[in-house]
């Protein structure tokens, strides 16, 4: 038999079980404690969490239930651990190449098969009402965090443009630019960075688009301005800093895809049943819990079953990984 | 001689110094599993490289005393090595016996790296004077074997890595060049003689 250490997280690092499960009233009353509510904003629009107040506070932020349950890993580290080749090819190397991006001015072209193609300015995308969505976030290399984004549905975003009955995918392009992306300079990955969605999927109300974390504006790293974010699906589904949106009537060829389809297919559901040649995908690491005990079982579409497993019906999914 | 020993085995004990301090402060980053089966992994190919490379230092330069140093090179290169593969074993596999194996067998970087760490093993505990009398001339094939495992050891890098081959490339790179070193026909120096002190 194995027996496992204790945990050991710092204790300074645990918030009281019963603390954590009373935080939003806590958080309200202390709101309404300090006058907020008493100067005119909103009882429901803001953030439940908040970063470190280096970059700009997202304002009106609606709460909703999504991921109630979660806990938040640090800002810090999901702000220092990034898979963004454009900006490095290291975990930190994005967080310290974050200054070469520049998120304004900022558009984001939309085409292909809709009525109503456009581009649209990142300061009009800002407009539509943002809200927080606690989500899991699981990366296809076997590590997770929990990570609470400030964004809006992408399924209604999508609708403004009017997508024809021949559009059955969408395709999302990253920005091409070596002097905001050193990580272009050299052929590691076939720039720009693409990926896709089958349009239900894209249409599903868990499928998010992300302009924040932690109640502000996306740092560098982590994709900004503007980022999908498929909670169901690996990591490198959720594309960061996109500029151009698509839709397709083909399937589009995402990137890993491109360069590795033996190990990356379009789908990417996190599944631990359906083992990559790197990753048995059984378990993940969680980001920030030490060296002991932070890994766990990892769950058929991320713990999403319930709410997405219908649209793969019928599929198999180790055919379509 | 003893001073340099001192100096070196110090020296090869530096990364487990910060590596331990890393931990006593808790400071290794989002991911410390992952930062320490990297940096034992990377120090235990470094030093093997390391060790490679005093062959050729006596060919091209004629000094002699480092080779007095590969063996203990070697062992520290081994000693990583193992904290490599405890880590993985312990922290990464949580001691779970049946997904050890089946990292072993069907991951294949993970195969060459496990091949690469039986090699080093056998070199290891044959690596004393006794085993060195009692294998004669095999000791010498048996340990020619550590070109065969740091070609294991680069390869197991190059697999793991998904895109940016620029890392495992330079370590391939430099024992290429370690290699080449030994090809017949290159200039070399003959080795001089032990200078002793002599009493004045």
């Amino acid at each position: 038999m194995i027996i496992k250490p204790a945990s050991r997280i710092r204790s300074s690092e645990i918030t009281d079980q019963e603390i954590w499960q009373r935080r939003r009233q806590l958080i309200k009353a202390a709101a309404a404690g300090s006058g907020l509510l008493l100067t005119g904003m909103s009882g429901i629009a803001r953030a439940l969490y908040r970063g470190p107040g280096k970059l700009e506070r997202i304002p009106g932020i609606y709460e909703t239930k999504y991921g109630e349950d979660l806990k938040p890993t640090a800002y810090r580290h999901i702000t220092s651990y990034n898979n963004f080749y454009e900006l490095g090819y290291g975990k930190r190397t994005p967080a310290e190449n974050a200054d070469f991006l520049k998120p304004r001015p900022w558009t984001v072209k939309v085409s292909g098969e809709c009525e109503k193609p456009g581009v649209m300015d990142i300061e009009d995308i800002l407009k539509i009402d943002q809200e927080e969505r606690v989500y899991r976030f699981r990366c296809v290399e076997a590590w997770a965090m929990v990570v609470p984004w400030v964004g809006f549905p992408l399924g209604s975003f999508l609708k403004r443009f009017a997508p024809t009955s021949r559009a059955r995918y969408v395709e999302f392009t990253t920005l091409y630019d070596p002097e905001q992306m050193p990580g272009q300079k050299r052929k590691v990955l076939d720039w720009p960075y693409r990926e896709g969605l089958r349009i239900d999927e894209a249409m599903h109300p868990l499928a998010f688009m992300a302009t924040g974390l932690y109640g502000e504006q996306l740092p560098a790293q982590n994709g900004a301005p503007l980022r999908l974010v498929v909670p169901w699906k690996y990591g490198f589904k959720s594309i960061k800093s996109i500029v151009s949106i698509r839709f397709m009537e083909e399937m589009p060829l995402n990137t890993w895809r491109r360069i590795a389809g033996d190990e990356y297919g379009f789908y990417a559901n996190v599944n631990p049943k359906v083992p990559h040649p790197r990753w048995s995908q059984k378990r993940h690491r969680v980001l920030g819990r030490g060296l002991f005990g932070s890994k766990e079982d990892t769950q058929l579409f991320n713990g999403y079953a319930e709410e997405v497993a219908g649209l793969y019906k019928g599929m198999d999914l180790h055919k379509n990984f | 001689m003893k001073a340099w020993k001192t100096i070196v085995f110090s020296l090869c004990l530096l990364p487990l110094g910060y590596l331990g301090l890393g931990i006593y402060r808790e400071d290794l980053g989002p991911n410390p599993v992952e930062y320490l089966t990297h940096e034992t992994g990377a120090w235990a190919l470094r030093l093997l490289l390391v060790t490679l490379a005093i062959t050729p230092l006596r060919r091209f330069t004629g000094w002699r005393r480092p080779i007095l140093l590969r063996r203990m090179l070697g062992l520290f290169a081994f000693f990583y090595a193992c904290l490599h593969l405890l880590i993985w074993l312990w922290l990464d596999r949580e001691l779970v016996w049946s997904s050890m194996l089946e990292d072993i067998l069907k991951r294949p970087y993970i195969t060459v790296g496990f091949t690469a760490f039986m090699i080093l093993l056998a070199l290891a505990v044959t690596s004393n004077s006794f085993s060195m009398q009692r294998l004669g001339r095999r000791w010498k094939q048996l340990h020619r074997w550590v070109y065969g495992a740091a070609a294991l050891g680069i390869l197991h890098f190059i697999w793991l890595v998904k895109a940016d081959l620029l890392q495992p490339m330079i370590y391939l790179a430099v024992f290429l060049l370690l290699m080449a070193a030994r090809l017949p026909g290159l200039p070399e120096r003959k080795p001089a003689p032990f200078r002793r002190k002599v009493a004045g």
